[in-house]
């Protein structure tokens, strides 16, 4: 049994040298991260040899979850209130929190020349506008401060249909049965197919998305290794590169 | 604060009237078809039937994502929505309709058919040879033998719909009033962490099924004493 000699080796190894040993951490990602968080995680594997093993949801989907137990060490969250009231459940480290990246919401529709500012949101000469569960997910929350700030909430709350996360938002304009949605600038990086509107900072409160090391992962170095590898200058370029604003920048 | 809220009092109403629409549309779909199964002899016979039978087995996400495409502005669902003005069947409780109709079928088709199965043809040749038509023979000698079958598929379907969940949260959007069944109502409690709206509907959840299996078991039991 050459195989099995090779495992049991294998195992004697991982026991004589924990420290020397690439480890592995789960890591919640909000679903406006997706793309950027595969980017870092796989140039984190790339430079540590640790690997983050990501999940995406919605914030207050994961926030639900951590509360109950979920096997994640590292929480990215689309908003700076979940993380904070982890820390304050206990479940998080306090000293762990910083904001990694700050979105940027956009009017965002297939067709070109549809979206040309707030005044498509005025004419509103659509049947459906696609956002996500404002209650659960932060960008949905802002798509929902948009249109109160622009007085045009009540106006639009017939045409509004809702995705559980923000990638859901987005799959509705992808696939065309919403005409147009607020989804996140990440989610057209690279692309600049249709028409698209970058919702003014004023109009919104900042997105401001904390990462949180969670109580679970304390003994866990991958985890540690992730938490700081996003504050450093490779994950800050790839945030960059997607569309975010970083933190003292903006 | 009111747990009975107008909000839940919605998604339970809405939950019914799905579950019913859905129910009265299935029955009549699947007992032409049930009828057909449980007698055709050809060999395509059991290929329509695992047709049928595909939603038993298919995540609810693959039927969610071809129903997203096919009722689309660019399907036949955006088709049949420019009829009366619409763009699209999602997000629309007569896309969640077609959804539940395709995703419950085999629940409905299974017992009906299995009943019709069972009688064999004596009772059908008798009925023949008494002058009984061949629509006669099936209204007032198939369809009463066959009743526990169809008591079956009827509530199997009803009870099916109820539980749908992964088909509406694709194709729903999440609409108050419109989309937002049940079970998308208790996603979204537990999803902004709502606990009590949450375990109270799930605890609704799970009487309604109980009830919906002891019915079944009771059913089955009468019709084997009716059959010995």
């Amino acid at each position: 049994m050459k195989l099995f000699r090779t495992i049991a080796v294998a195992a004697g190894l991982l026991l004589a040298f924990p420290e020397a040993q690439a480890a592995q951490t789960n890591v919640a990602v909000a679903a406006n991260f997706t793309d950027a968080a595969k980017e870092i995680a796989a140039v984190f594997k790339q430079k540590t040899g640790h690997e983050a093993v990501l999940s995406f949801g919605a914030s207050g989907q994961f926030y639900a979850q951590i509360t109950q137990g979920a096997p994640f060490q590292v929480f990215l969250s689309a908003d700076d209130a979940r993380p904070k009231k982890l820390v304050e459940d206990g479940l998080a480290t306090a000293d762990s929190r910083f904001t990694y990246a700050i979105g940027k919401l956009v009017l965002w529709s297939k067709s070109p020349g549809l979206v040309t500012g707030e005044e498509t949101l005025k004419a509103a000469s659509f049947a459906k506008l696609s956002i996500c569960n404002p209650a659960a997910a932060p960008y949905g929350l802002a798509a929902v401060e948009t249109m109160k700030s622009l007085n045009l909430y009540d106006a639009l709350k017939p045409k509004l249909v809702e995705g559980a996360t923000i990638t859901q938002a987005y799959q509705f304009v992808e696939t065309g049965n919403a005409e147009i949605g607020f989804v996140a600038l990440s989610q057209l990086s690279g692309s600049e197919a249709g028409s698209r509107w970058v919702v003014p900072q004023a109009l919104y409160n900042p997105i401001r998305q904390d990462a949180v090391l969670l109580k679970t992962g304390a003994g866990n170095q991958a985890a540690s290794a992730f938490i700081s590898f996003l504050r450093g200058p490779e994950a800050r370029a790839i945030i960059e590169k997607y569309g975010y604003v970083l933190d003292g920048q903006s | 604060m009111e747990i009975w809220s107008a909000e839940i009092r919605q998604s339970v109403l809405l939950t019914i009237e799905l579950a019913a629409i859905s129910t009265v549309i299935l029955l009549v779909l699947a007992t032409p078809l049930a009828w057909w199964l449980a007698r055709a002899r050809g060999w395509w016979t059991e290929i329509v039937a695992s047709v049928v039978a595909l939603p038993l087995v298919l995540p609810p996400t693959v039927l969610g994502f071809y129903l997203l495409v096919l009722l689309g502005p660019d399907g036949p669902g955006g088709w049949i929505a420019q009829l009366w003005g619409g763009r699209t069947l999602a997000f629309t409780f007569e896309g969640l309709v077609i959804g539940s109709v395709v995703y419950s079928m085999p629940f409905v088709v299974q017992p009906i058919r299995n009943a019709f199965a069972a009688m064999g043809e004596r009772p059908l040749e008798v009925a023949a040879t008494l002058r009984a038509s061949p629509s006669r023979t099936f209204w007032t000698v198939a369809v009463p033998l066959a009743r526990p079958g169809f008591l079956t598929g009827a509530v199997l379907g009803f009870a099916h719909t109820v539980g749908e969940f992964g088909l509406v949260l694709m194709i729903g959007g999440n609409i108050p009033g419109r989309t937002k069944v049940l079970s998308v109502a208790i996603f979204d409690y537990v999803e902004t962490s709502r606990w009590r709206e949450a375990s109270m509907l799930a605890g609704l959840m799970v009487i309604f099924a109980f009830a919906v299996i002891l019915t079944m078991t009771l059913v089955d039991k009468r019709a084997a004493r009716a059959a010995a």
